[in-house]
Protein backbone atom coordinates (compact mmCIF):
# COMPACT_ATOMS: atom_id res chain seq x y z
CA UNK A 1 0.00 0.00 0.00
CA UNK A 2 1.36 3.13 -1.04
CA UNK A 3 1.97 6.31 1.88
CA UNK A 4 -0.79 8.39 -0.23
CA UNK A 5 -3.49 5.61 0.92
CA UNK A 6 -2.08 5.69 4.69
CA UNK A 7 -2.67 9.30 4.88
CA UNK A 8 -6.09 8.89 3.74
CA UNK A 9 -7.18 5.63 5.52
CA UNK A 10 -5.20 6.36 8.92
CA UNK A 11 -6.18 3.84 11.57
CA UNK A 12 -8.59 6.49 13.11
CA UNK A 13 -10.75 6.54 10.11
CA UNK A 14 -10.94 2.85 9.58
CA UNK A 15 -11.85 2.45 12.95
CA UNK A 16 -14.74 5.11 12.71
CA UNK A 17 -15.93 3.55 9.37
CA UNK A 18 -16.20 0.20 11.21
CA UNK A 19 -17.52 0.93 14.26
CA UNK A 20 -19.30 4.23 13.90
CA UNK A 21 -19.72 6.21 17.56
CA UNK A 22 -23.25 7.91 17.96
CA UNK A 23 -24.34 5.79 15.40
CA UNK A 24 -28.72 5.18 15.82
CA UNK A 25 -31.88 7.20 15.30
CA UNK A 26 -32.52 9.79 18.01
CA UNK A 27 -36.07 9.25 20.11
CA UNK A 28 -37.69 12.70 19.97
CA UNK A 29 -35.00 14.67 18.20
CA UNK A 30 -35.40 18.89 18.70
CA UNK A 31 -33.56 19.11 15.13
CA UNK A 32 -32.48 16.57 12.15
CA UNK A 33 -31.71 16.61 8.54
CA UNK A 34 -31.08 14.33 5.79
CA UNK A 35 -27.99 14.98 3.74
CA UNK A 36 -27.90 12.55 0.15
CA UNK A 37 -24.91 12.85 -2.56
CA UNK A 38 -26.57 12.27 -5.59
CA UNK A 39 -23.24 11.61 -7.07
CA UNK A 40 -22.38 7.98 -5.07
CA UNK A 41 -25.78 7.85 -3.50
CA UNK A 42 -24.77 8.29 0.39
CA UNK A 43 -26.94 9.30 2.60
CA UNK A 44 -26.87 10.69 6.43
CA UNK A 45 -29.66 11.54 8.59
CA UNK A 46 -28.26 13.69 11.95
CA UNK A 47 -30.26 13.79 14.89
CA UNK A 48 -30.14 17.04 17.42
CA UNK A 49 -30.91 17.53 20.71
CA UNK A 50 -30.49 21.27 21.33
CA UNK A 51 -31.09 22.84 24.72
CA UNK A 52 -30.77 26.33 24.10
CA UNK A 53 -27.86 26.81 21.67
CA UNK A 54 -26.18 23.77 23.32
CA UNK A 55 -25.84 20.39 21.53
CA UNK A 56 -27.24 18.06 24.47
CA UNK A 57 -27.04 15.11 22.16
CA UNK A 58 -26.41 14.00 18.55
CA UNK A 59 -26.50 11.20 16.29
CA UNK A 60 -26.67 9.97 12.71
CA UNK A 61 -27.22 6.95 10.91
CA UNK A 62 -27.02 6.46 7.36
CA UNK A 63 -24.89 4.36 4.90
CA UNK A 64 -21.45 5.34 3.16
CA UNK A 65 -18.46 5.05 2.65
CA UNK A 66 -15.73 4.85 4.90
CA UNK A 67 -14.44 8.66 4.80
CA UNK A 68 -18.44 9.80 5.24
CA UNK A 69 -18.91 7.19 8.11
CA UNK A 70 -15.70 8.08 9.85
CA UNK A 71 -16.40 12.00 9.50
CA UNK A 72 -19.96 11.86 10.03
CA UNK A 73 -18.83 9.42 13.77
CA UNK A 74 -15.91 12.14 14.41
CA UNK A 75 -18.19 14.79 13.66
CA UNK A 76 -21.09 13.52 16.67
CA UNK A 77 -17.98 13.06 19.34
CA UNK A 78 -16.81 16.58 18.55
CA UNK A 79 -19.96 18.44 18.41
CA UNK A 80 -21.50 16.31 21.63
CA UNK A 81 -21.95 19.92 24.39
CA UNK A 82 -20.44 22.30 22.05
CA UNK A 83 -22.80 25.87 21.75
CA UNK A 84 -24.19 26.26 18.02
CA UNK A 85 -21.19 29.12 17.65
CA UNK A 86 -18.42 26.65 18.60
CA UNK A 87 -20.04 23.97 16.51
CA UNK A 88 -19.57 26.42 13.56
CA UNK A 89 -16.51 27.80 14.01
CA UNK A 90 -15.60 24.05 13.74
CA UNK A 91 -17.20 23.08 10.91
CA UNK A 92 -15.61 26.27 8.76
CA UNK A 93 -12.21 25.33 10.28
CA UNK A 94 -12.75 21.45 9.16
CA UNK A 95 -14.23 22.49 5.77
CA UNK A 96 -11.11 25.11 5.07
CA UNK A 97 -8.82 22.02 5.58
CA UNK A 98 -10.70 19.70 3.79
CA UNK A 99 -10.86 21.68 0.68
CA UNK A 100 -7.52 22.83 1.16
CA UNK A 101 -8.74 26.18 0.96
CA UNK A 102 -7.21 29.36 2.83
CA UNK A 103 -6.71 28.14 6.30
CA UNK A 104 -9.56 29.26 8.84
CA UNK A 105 -7.91 28.18 12.40
CA UNK A 106 -10.16 27.05 15.25
CA UNK A 107 -10.31 29.53 17.90
CA UNK A 108 -7.83 28.32 20.75
CA UNK A 109 -10.32 26.79 23.13
CA UNK A 110 -11.40 24.34 20.57
CA UNK A 111 -7.98 23.02 19.06
CA UNK A 112 -8.24 19.95 20.62
CA UNK A 113 -11.06 19.16 18.77
CA UNK A 114 -10.20 20.31 15.58
CA UNK A 115 -7.18 17.61 16.16
CA UNK A 116 -9.69 15.22 16.55
CA UNK A 117 -10.83 16.26 12.75
CA UNK A 118 -7.42 16.31 11.64
CA UNK A 119 -7.29 12.65 10.24
CA UNK A 120 -9.86 13.41 7.62
CA UNK A 121 -8.27 16.11 5.62
CA UNK A 122 -6.17 13.41 3.50
CA UNK A 123 -9.25 13.73 1.48
CA UNK A 124 -7.90 17.60 0.52
CA UNK A 125 -6.08 15.38 -2.54
CA UNK A 126 -8.87 13.14 -3.70
CA UNK A 127 -10.90 15.72 -4.78
CA UNK A 128 -13.23 13.17 -5.52
CA UNK A 129 -13.77 12.41 -2.15
CA UNK A 130 -14.38 15.55 -0.35
CA UNK A 131 -17.66 15.56 -0.31
CA UNK A 132 -18.07 12.44 1.59
CA UNK A 133 -15.75 13.77 4.65
CA UNK A 134 -18.02 17.26 4.56
CA UNK A 135 -21.79 15.64 4.15
CA UNK A 136 -22.69 14.72 7.59
CA UNK A 137 -21.37 18.61 8.13
CA UNK A 138 -23.72 20.04 5.69
CA UNK A 139 -26.53 17.59 7.10
CA UNK A 140 -25.58 18.95 10.90
CA UNK A 141 -26.06 22.53 9.30
CA UNK A 142 -29.07 21.92 7.63
CA UNK A 143 -31.22 20.41 10.85
CA UNK A 144 -29.78 23.65 13.02
CA UNK A 145 -31.89 25.67 10.20
CA UNK A 146 -34.02 23.19 9.86
CA UNK A 147 -35.27 21.92 13.14
CA UNK A 148 -37.54 19.31 13.63
CA UNK A 149 -39.19 19.43 10.01
CA UNK A 150 -36.64 16.46 8.40
CA UNK A 151 -35.44 18.69 6.13
CA UNK A 152 -32.93 17.38 3.23
CA UNK A 153 -29.57 19.00 2.06
CA UNK A 154 -27.43 17.45 -1.23
CA UNK A 155 -23.80 18.12 -1.33
CA UNK A 156 -23.38 21.08 -3.63
CA UNK B 1 -36.31 -18.61 -25.09
CA UNK B 2 -33.62 -16.64 -24.20
CA UNK B 3 -30.50 -17.50 -25.80
CA UNK B 4 -28.04 -18.64 -23.35
CA UNK B 5 -24.86 -19.76 -24.29
CA UNK B 6 -21.78 -21.16 -22.47
CA UNK B 7 -18.94 -19.16 -21.86
CA UNK B 8 -16.27 -19.23 -24.19
CA UNK B 9 -12.88 -20.36 -23.32
CA UNK B 10 -11.41 -20.08 -26.14
CA UNK B 11 -8.79 -17.21 -25.50
CA UNK B 12 -8.67 -14.64 -28.14
CA UNK B 13 -7.67 -16.74 -31.18
CA UNK B 14 -6.22 -14.39 -33.25
CA UNK B 15 -7.22 -11.62 -31.40
CA UNK B 16 -3.71 -9.55 -30.95
CA UNK B 17 -4.35 -7.48 -27.86
CA UNK B 18 -1.06 -5.86 -27.40
CA UNK B 19 -0.60 -4.73 -30.99
CA UNK B 20 -4.68 -3.26 -30.21
CA UNK B 21 -2.95 -1.15 -27.20
CA UNK B 22 -0.40 0.19 -29.43
CA UNK B 23 -2.98 1.94 -31.48
CA UNK B 24 -4.51 3.93 -28.48
CA UNK B 25 -1.86 6.72 -26.96
CA UNK B 26 -3.63 6.89 -23.67
CA UNK B 27 -1.23 3.97 -22.56
CA UNK B 28 1.72 4.96 -24.13
CA UNK B 29 1.41 8.32 -22.06
CA UNK B 30 0.06 6.53 -18.83
CA UNK B 31 2.54 3.71 -18.14
CA UNK B 32 0.64 0.94 -16.11
CA UNK B 33 -2.88 2.33 -16.67
CA UNK B 34 -4.99 -0.38 -16.51
CA UNK B 35 -8.18 0.75 -17.61
CA UNK B 36 -11.09 -0.75 -16.61
CA UNK B 37 -13.82 2.03 -17.29
CA UNK B 38 -15.02 1.49 -21.25
CA UNK B 39 -18.42 1.29 -20.09
CA UNK B 40 -18.19 4.86 -19.27
CA UNK B 41 -15.88 5.87 -22.10
CA UNK B 42 -13.66 4.18 -24.52
CA UNK B 43 -10.41 5.45 -25.22
CA UNK B 44 -9.51 6.58 -28.90
CA UNK B 45 -7.35 5.08 -31.13
CA UNK B 46 -4.94 6.90 -33.26
CA UNK B 47 -7.14 6.62 -36.76
CA UNK B 48 -9.79 8.55 -34.85
CA UNK B 49 -7.19 10.84 -33.19
CA UNK B 50 -5.31 11.87 -36.42
CA UNK B 51 -8.47 11.43 -38.93
CA UNK B 52 -10.45 13.71 -37.22
CA UNK B 53 -7.18 16.58 -36.75
CA UNK B 54 -6.26 15.87 -40.39
CA UNK B 55 -9.90 16.40 -41.70
CA UNK B 56 -9.70 20.31 -39.76
CA UNK B 57 -6.58 20.46 -41.36
CA UNK B 58 -7.79 19.79 -45.09
CA UNK B 59 -11.18 19.63 -45.51
CA UNK B 60 -13.14 21.58 -42.70
CA UNK B 61 -16.03 23.75 -43.53
CA UNK B 62 -19.28 23.88 -42.49
CA UNK B 63 -21.47 20.89 -44.21
CA UNK B 64 -25.15 21.20 -46.60
CA UNK B 65 -24.20 25.14 -46.28
CA UNK B 66 -21.97 26.70 -48.90
CA UNK B 67 -21.39 26.48 -52.40
CA UNK B 68 -17.67 26.67 -52.70
CA UNK B 69 -15.46 23.24 -52.74
CA UNK B 70 -14.97 23.13 -48.87
CA UNK B 71 -18.08 23.14 -47.53
CA UNK B 72 -18.57 19.72 -50.68
CA UNK B 73 -15.59 18.19 -49.13
CA UNK B 74 -16.74 18.55 -45.51
CA UNK B 75 -20.59 17.40 -46.88
CA UNK B 76 -19.14 14.57 -48.54
CA UNK B 77 -17.04 13.46 -45.36
CA UNK B 78 -19.98 13.80 -42.99
CA UNK B 79 -22.67 11.99 -45.24
CA UNK B 80 -20.09 9.79 -45.81
CA UNK B 81 -20.04 8.90 -42.06
CA UNK B 82 -23.89 8.28 -41.83
CA UNK B 83 -23.38 5.58 -44.86
CA UNK B 84 -20.74 3.98 -42.55
CA UNK B 85 -23.36 3.88 -39.55
CA UNK B 86 -25.89 2.55 -41.70
CA UNK B 87 -23.22 0.06 -42.98
CA UNK B 88 -22.34 -0.69 -39.61
CA UNK B 89 -25.78 -1.52 -38.07
CA UNK B 90 -26.85 -2.98 -41.13
CA UNK B 91 -29.66 -0.42 -41.48
CA UNK B 92 -31.87 -0.66 -45.17
CA UNK B 93 -30.69 3.60 -46.22
CA UNK B 94 -28.71 5.87 -44.88
CA UNK B 95 -31.66 8.36 -44.50
CA UNK B 96 -32.73 6.08 -41.31
CA UNK B 97 -29.49 7.38 -39.35
CA UNK B 98 -29.82 10.34 -37.45
CA UNK B 99 -26.67 11.66 -35.85
CA UNK B 100 -27.45 12.93 -32.49
CA UNK B 101 -25.41 14.28 -29.14
CA UNK B 102 -25.47 10.43 -27.95
CA UNK B 103 -27.84 7.77 -26.98
CA UNK B 104 -29.34 9.71 -23.92
CA UNK B 105 -30.26 12.45 -26.88
CA UNK B 106 -31.34 10.01 -29.01
CA UNK B 107 -33.99 8.41 -26.75
CA UNK B 108 -34.98 12.12 -26.05
CA UNK B 109 -35.71 12.73 -29.49
CA UNK B 110 -37.66 9.40 -30.06
CA UNK B 111 -39.99 10.09 -26.27
CA UNK B 112 -40.20 14.20 -27.42
CA UNK B 113 -40.96 13.71 -31.42
CA UNK B 114 -42.57 10.12 -31.66
CA UNK B 115 -43.69 9.79 -28.05
CA UNK B 116 -45.26 12.95 -27.84
CA UNK B 117 -47.60 12.84 -31.11
CA UNK B 118 -48.11 9.02 -30.80
CA UNK B 119 -48.60 8.27 -26.93
CA UNK B 120 -51.55 9.10 -24.87
CA UNK B 121 -53.20 8.59 -21.66
CA UNK B 122 -53.95 5.03 -21.00
CA UNK B 123 -51.18 3.79 -23.52
CA UNK B 124 -48.22 2.22 -21.77
CA UNK B 125 -44.44 1.70 -21.94
CA UNK B 126 -42.75 -0.87 -21.04
CA UNK B 127 -38.72 -0.40 -19.33
CA UNK B 128 -36.98 -2.91 -17.85
CA UNK B 129 -35.23 -3.34 -14.40
CA UNK B 130 -32.11 -2.96 -15.88
CA UNK B 131 -32.57 0.24 -17.18
CA UNK B 132 -29.92 3.22 -17.45
CA UNK B 133 -31.25 6.34 -16.07
CA UNK B 134 -31.41 8.00 -19.92
CA UNK B 135 -33.54 5.45 -20.63
CA UNK B 136 -35.89 6.01 -17.90
CA UNK B 137 -35.79 9.76 -17.07
CA UNK B 138 -36.99 10.92 -20.48
CA UNK B 139 -40.42 8.80 -20.26
CA UNK B 140 -41.36 9.92 -17.28
CA UNK B 141 -40.41 14.15 -18.33
CA UNK B 142 -43.05 12.75 -20.99
CA UNK B 143 -45.56 11.01 -19.13
CA UNK B 144 -45.62 14.20 -16.89
CA UNK B 145 -46.71 15.71 -19.72
CA UNK B 146 -49.20 13.54 -21.53
CA UNK B 147 -50.40 11.05 -18.55
CA UNK B 148 -49.56 7.53 -20.19
CA UNK B 149 -48.25 4.84 -17.98
CA UNK B 150 -44.56 3.31 -17.15
CA UNK B 151 -44.37 -0.37 -16.50
CA UNK B 152 -40.43 -1.89 -15.69
CA UNK B 153 -40.10 -5.72 -16.70
CA UNK B 154 -38.59 -7.53 -13.54
CA UNK B 155 -35.26 -8.95 -13.71
CA UNK B 156 -35.40 -12.50 -12.47
CA UNK B 157 -33.24 -14.07 -9.35
CA UNK B 158 -30.64 -14.61 -11.54
CA UNK B 159 -30.24 -11.06 -12.61
CA UNK B 160 -31.30 -11.94 -16.18
CA UNK B 161 -34.38 -9.98 -17.67
CA UNK B 162 -37.53 -12.58 -16.70
CA UNK B 163 -38.81 -13.34 -19.88
CA UNK B 164 -42.38 -14.58 -18.89
CA UNK B 165 -42.88 -11.64 -16.04
CA UNK B 166 -42.17 -9.26 -19.74
CA UNK B 167 -44.36 -11.18 -21.92
CA UNK B 168 -47.03 -10.35 -18.92
CA UNK B 169 -46.56 -6.54 -18.47
CA UNK B 170 -47.46 -6.31 -22.69
CA UNK B 171 -51.29 -5.51 -23.65
CA UNK B 172 -53.01 -3.91 -26.42
CA UNK B 173 -52.17 -1.03 -24.39
CA UNK B 174 -48.83 -1.39 -24.59
CA UNK B 175 -47.75 1.33 -27.38
CA UNK B 176 -43.85 0.74 -26.70
CA UNK B 177 -41.05 -1.21 -25.09
CA UNK B 178 -37.40 0.79 -24.55
CA UNK B 179 -35.04 -1.52 -23.34
CA UNK B 180 -31.43 -2.04 -23.22
CA UNK B 181 -29.54 -4.18 -25.45
CA UNK B 182 -26.57 -4.76 -22.75
CA UNK B 183 -27.16 -3.80 -19.70
CA UNK B 184 -24.27 -0.99 -18.61
CA UNK B 185 -24.39 -2.73 -14.71
CA UNK B 186 -23.84 -6.52 -14.76
CA UNK B 187 -23.35 -6.76 -19.01
CA UNK B 188 -26.44 -8.85 -18.95
CA UNK B 189 -26.79 -9.56 -22.90
CA UNK B 190 -30.94 -9.17 -22.97
CA UNK B 191 -32.58 -11.78 -25.43
CA UNK B 192 -33.56 -9.07 -27.84
CA UNK B 193 -34.71 -11.25 -30.62
CA UNK B 194 -37.58 -12.64 -28.19
CA UNK B 195 -38.46 -9.07 -27.12
CA UNK B 196 -38.96 -7.58 -30.28
CA UNK B 197 -40.81 -10.57 -31.24
CA UNK B 198 -43.28 -10.68 -28.39
CA UNK B 199 -43.93 -6.89 -28.33
CA UNK B 200 -44.10 -6.74 -32.09
CA UNK B 201 -46.67 -9.42 -32.01
CA UNK B 202 -48.78 -6.78 -29.39
CA UNK B 203 -48.45 -4.10 -32.05
CA UNK B 204 -45.85 -2.55 -29.64
CA UNK B 205 -42.89 -0.75 -31.40
CA UNK B 206 -39.38 -1.06 -29.84
CA UNK B 207 -36.52 0.93 -28.98
CA UNK B 208 -33.26 -0.57 -27.83
CA UNK B 209 -30.18 1.39 -26.15
CA UNK B 210 -27.18 0.03 -27.75
CA UNK B 211 -24.84 1.64 -25.92
CA UNK B 212 -23.29 -1.12 -24.36
CA UNK B 213 -23.65 -3.50 -27.22
CA UNK B 214 -22.94 -1.59 -30.38
CA UNK B 215 -19.03 -1.30 -29.57
CA UNK B 216 -19.07 -5.15 -28.55
CA UNK B 217 -21.63 -7.05 -30.77
CA UNK B 218 -22.86 -7.45 -34.59
CA UNK B 219 -25.41 -5.25 -34.45
CA UNK B 220 -28.68 -6.37 -37.71
CA UNK B 221 -31.23 -3.85 -37.19
CA UNK B 222 -33.03 -5.32 -40.01
CA UNK B 223 -32.46 -8.69 -38.91
CA UNK B 224 -34.01 -7.58 -35.15
CA UNK B 225 -36.36 -5.76 -37.16
CA UNK B 226 -36.08 -2.83 -34.17
CA UNK B 227 -37.97 0.03 -34.59
CA UNK B 228 -35.21 2.08 -32.50
CA UNK B 229 -31.79 1.79 -31.89
CA UNK B 230 -29.69 4.33 -30.01
CA UNK B 231 -25.91 4.56 -29.40
CA UNK B 232 -22.83 6.80 -28.39
CA UNK B 233 -20.41 7.56 -30.29
CA UNK B 234 -17.35 7.78 -27.38
CA UNK B 235 -18.62 4.42 -25.83
CA UNK B 236 -17.52 2.90 -29.52
CA UNK B 237 -14.11 4.71 -29.49
CA UNK B 238 -15.29 7.40 -31.43
CA UNK B 239 -15.15 11.33 -30.08
CA UNK B 240 -17.77 12.60 -27.42
CA UNK B 241 -20.99 14.84 -28.61
CA UNK B 242 -22.07 12.27 -31.55
CA UNK B 243 -24.33 9.41 -31.98
CA UNK B 244 -26.91 7.86 -33.38
CA UNK B 245 -30.73 7.10 -33.76
CA UNK B 246 -31.62 4.26 -35.94
CA UNK B 247 -35.20 4.81 -36.89
CA UNK B 248 -37.24 2.46 -39.41
CA UNK B 249 -37.95 5.20 -42.69
CA UNK B 250 -41.99 4.50 -41.95
CA UNK B 251 -41.52 5.89 -38.21
CA UNK B 252 -39.25 8.75 -38.99
CA UNK B 253 -41.06 10.07 -42.05
CA UNK B 254 -44.31 10.88 -39.51
CA UNK B 255 -42.40 12.46 -36.65
CA UNK B 256 -42.35 15.81 -36.40
CA UNK B 257 -39.28 17.94 -35.64
CA UNK B 258 -38.11 18.01 -32.11
CA UNK B 259 -35.72 20.79 -32.75
CA UNK B 260 -36.19 24.31 -34.82
CA UNK B 261 -33.49 25.67 -36.42
CA UNK B 262 -31.11 26.12 -39.49
CA UNK B 263 -30.33 22.74 -41.50
CA UNK B 264 -33.57 21.48 -40.92
CA UNK B 265 -36.28 22.96 -42.86
CA UNK B 266 -37.57 23.45 -46.24
CA UNK B 267 -39.07 27.14 -46.08
CA UNK B 268 -39.39 29.30 -43.64
CA UNK B 269 -42.26 32.41 -43.23
CA UNK B 270 -43.44 33.69 -40.04
CA UNK B 271 -46.89 32.16 -41.34
CA UNK B 272 -45.60 28.90 -42.24
CA UNK B 273 -42.42 26.79 -42.22
CA UNK B 274 -42.21 23.46 -44.28
CA UNK B 275 -39.81 20.65 -42.97
CA UNK B 276 -36.94 18.58 -44.74
CA UNK B 277 -37.45 15.09 -45.02
CA UNK B 278 -35.46 12.80 -41.93
CA UNK B 279 -32.60 12.32 -41.46
CA UNK B 280 -32.05 16.52 -41.68
CA UNK B 281 -35.55 17.09 -40.12
CA UNK B 282 -34.22 15.75 -36.51
CA UNK B 283 -30.09 17.38 -36.91
CA UNK B 284 -31.30 21.70 -36.43
CA UNK B 285 -28.40 23.50 -36.37
CA UNK B 286 -24.54 22.62 -37.35
CA UNK B 287 -24.16 19.20 -36.64
CA UNK B 288 -21.29 17.99 -34.72
CA UNK B 289 -19.16 17.61 -37.82
CA UNK B 290 -16.08 16.66 -36.98
CA UNK B 291 -17.81 14.31 -34.06
CA UNK B 292 -19.26 12.41 -37.02
CA UNK B 293 -16.55 11.94 -39.27
CA UNK B 294 -14.59 10.63 -36.24
CA UNK B 295 -17.12 8.24 -35.33
CA UNK B 296 -16.56 7.18 -38.74
CA UNK B 297 -12.99 6.63 -38.24
CA UNK B 298 -14.07 4.56 -35.05
CA UNK B 299 -16.67 2.43 -36.64
CA UNK B 300 -13.96 1.74 -39.51
CA UNK B 301 -11.78 1.01 -36.94
CA UNK B 302 -14.40 -1.58 -34.79
CA UNK B 303 -14.61 -3.20 -38.39
CA UNK B 304 -11.18 -3.58 -39.06
CA UNK B 305 -10.54 -5.65 -36.11
CA UNK B 306 -13.74 -7.60 -36.83
CA UNK B 307 -16.77 -7.64 -34.83
CA UNK B 308 -17.14 -11.21 -33.98
CA UNK B 309 -13.51 -11.36 -32.93
CA UNK B 310 -13.96 -8.54 -30.82
CA UNK B 311 -17.44 -10.28 -29.23
CA UNK B 312 -15.42 -13.71 -28.76
CA UNK B 313 -12.39 -11.89 -27.38
CA UNK B 314 -14.32 -9.54 -24.46
CA UNK B 315 -16.70 -12.42 -23.39
CA UNK B 316 -13.91 -15.02 -23.23
CA UNK B 317 -12.28 -11.92 -21.17
CA UNK B 318 -15.29 -11.07 -19.10
CA UNK B 319 -16.09 -15.11 -18.34
CA UNK B 320 -12.25 -15.35 -17.21
CA UNK B 321 -12.82 -12.43 -14.62
CA UNK B 322 -16.35 -13.02 -13.13
CA UNK B 323 -14.51 -16.58 -12.18
CA UNK B 324 -11.34 -15.13 -11.25
CA UNK B 325 -13.33 -12.41 -8.96
CA UNK B 326 -16.04 -15.02 -8.09
CA UNK B 327 -13.37 -17.09 -6.26
CA UNK B 328 -12.46 -13.85 -4.11
CA UNK B 329 -13.46 -14.21 -0.87
CA UNK B 330 -16.04 -11.62 0.38
CA UNK B 331 -16.64 -10.62 -3.42
CA UNK B 332 -20.02 -11.14 -5.15
CA UNK B 333 -20.31 -10.52 -8.91
CA UNK B 334 -24.18 -9.22 -9.25
CA UNK B 335 -26.26 -11.09 -12.11
CA UNK B 336 -23.23 -14.53 -12.26
CA UNK B 337 -24.18 -16.54 -14.61
CA UNK B 338 -26.34 -14.90 -16.84
CA UNK B 339 -24.59 -14.35 -20.54
CA UNK B 340 -22.46 -11.33 -19.73
CA UNK B 341 -20.39 -9.57 -22.07
CA UNK B 342 -18.07 -6.80 -21.38
CA UNK B 343 -19.17 -5.13 -17.81
CA UNK B 344 -19.26 -6.66 -14.77
CA UNK B 345 -20.35 -5.67 -11.56
CA UNK B 346 -19.12 -6.54 -7.85
CA UNK B 347 -19.25 -5.68 -4.10
CA UNK B 348 -16.84 -6.59 -1.66
CA UNK B 349 -18.22 -7.29 1.98
CA UNK B 350 -17.57 -4.72 4.19
CA UNK B 351 -15.88 -2.20 1.79
CA UNK B 352 -17.69 0.24 0.55
CA UNK B 353 -17.34 0.85 -3.45
CA UNK B 354 -16.24 4.55 -3.48
CA UNK B 355 -13.19 3.03 -0.91
CA UNK B 356 -12.73 0.48 -3.17
CA UNK B 357 -12.67 2.86 -6.45
CA UNK B 358 -9.97 5.09 -4.05
CA UNK B 359 -7.99 2.23 -3.32
CA UNK B 360 -8.24 0.68 -6.66
CA UNK B 361 -7.13 3.94 -8.29
CA UNK B 362 -4.38 3.59 -6.16
CA UNK B 363 -3.00 1.00 -7.89
CA UNK B 364 -3.65 2.55 -10.73
CA UNK B 365 -6.53 0.57 -11.82
CA UNK B 366 -9.50 2.51 -13.45
CA UNK B 367 -12.79 1.52 -12.25
CA UNK B 368 -16.24 2.89 -11.88
CA UNK B 369 -18.21 2.91 -8.33
CA UNK B 370 -21.14 3.80 -7.05
CA UNK B 371 -24.71 3.31 -8.82
CA UNK B 372 -24.15 3.82 -12.23
CA UNK B 373 -26.99 5.96 -13.37
CA UNK B 374 -29.07 2.73 -12.52
CA UNK B 375 -30.61 3.29 -9.24
CA UNK B 376 -33.65 1.25 -9.75
CA UNK B 377 -31.01 -1.81 -10.29
CA UNK B 378 -29.07 -0.84 -7.52
CA UNK B 379 -32.47 -1.15 -5.41
CA UNK B 380 -33.02 -4.39 -7.18
CA UNK B 381 -30.07 -6.09 -6.04
CA UNK B 382 -30.52 -4.25 -2.83
CA UNK B 383 -27.06 -2.61 -2.60
CA UNK B 384 -26.20 1.04 -2.52
CA UNK B 385 -23.84 0.81 -4.96
CA UNK B 386 -21.07 -1.69 -6.82
CA UNK B 387 -17.61 -1.52 -8.15
CA UNK B 388 -17.79 -1.83 -12.00
CA UNK B 389 -15.11 -3.07 -14.67
CA UNK B 390 -15.51 -2.91 -18.13
CA UNK B 391 -13.44 -3.79 -20.66
CA UNK B 392 -12.77 -2.92 -24.72
CA UNK B 393 -10.50 -4.04 -27.46
CA UNK B 394 -6.98 -3.06 -25.12
CA UNK B 395 -7.96 -5.44 -22.06
CA UNK B 396 -6.53 -8.76 -21.60
CA UNK B 397 -6.42 -11.09 -18.74
CA UNK B 398 -3.60 -9.11 -17.40
CA UNK B 399 -5.92 -6.41 -16.54
CA UNK B 400 -8.12 -8.90 -14.49
CA UNK B 401 -5.21 -10.07 -12.72
CA UNK B 402 -4.52 -6.70 -11.87
CA UNK B 403 -8.01 -5.83 -10.67
CA UNK B 404 -8.13 -8.84 -8.52
CA UNK B 405 -4.50 -8.09 -6.72
CA UNK B 406 -6.04 -4.34 -5.75
CA UNK B 407 -9.10 -5.85 -4.56
CA UNK B 408 -6.73 -8.26 -2.32
CA UNK B 409 -5.00 -5.18 -0.97
CA UNK B 410 -8.48 -3.31 -0.50
CA UNK B 411 -9.69 -6.40 1.17
CA UNK B 412 -6.02 -6.38 3.09
CA UNK B 413 -6.48 -2.16 3.99
CA UNK B 414 -9.53 -2.45 5.49
CA UNK B 415 -9.09 -6.51 6.89
CA UNK B 416 -12.47 -7.05 5.70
Amino acid sequence: MTMDLRELYQDIILDHGRHPRNFHAMAKPSHFAHGHNPLCGDKVTVYLKLEGDRIADVSFEGRGCAISTASASLMTEVLKGKTLAEAEALFKSFHARVTGGDPVPAPPELADDAERLEPLTGVKTYPARVKCATLAWHAFEAAVKGGALGVSVKTE
Amino acid sequence: MPVVSPLRSRAAGGFDVRRVRRDFPIFERNPGLVFLDTAASAQKPKPVIEGVAEFYRTDYANVHRGVYRLSAASTDHYEKARETARRFLNAAHSDEIVFVRGTTEAINLVAFSWGAKFLGPGDEVVLSELEHHSNIVPWQLLRDRIGFKILAAPIDAAGGIDLAAFERLLTPRTKLVAITHISNVTGHIVPVDAVIRLAHARGAKVLLDGAQATPRLPVDVQALDVDFYAFSGHKAYGPTGIGVLYGKSALLAEMPPWQGGGSMIGTVSFERTTYLEPPHRFEAGTPDISGAIGLGFALDYIEGLGREAIRDHEEALTGYAVSRLSTLPGVTVLGAGQRQLGVLSFTIEGIHPHDVGTVLDQNNVAVRAGHHCAQPLMDRFGVAGTTRASFGVYNDESDVDALAAAIKAAQELFRA
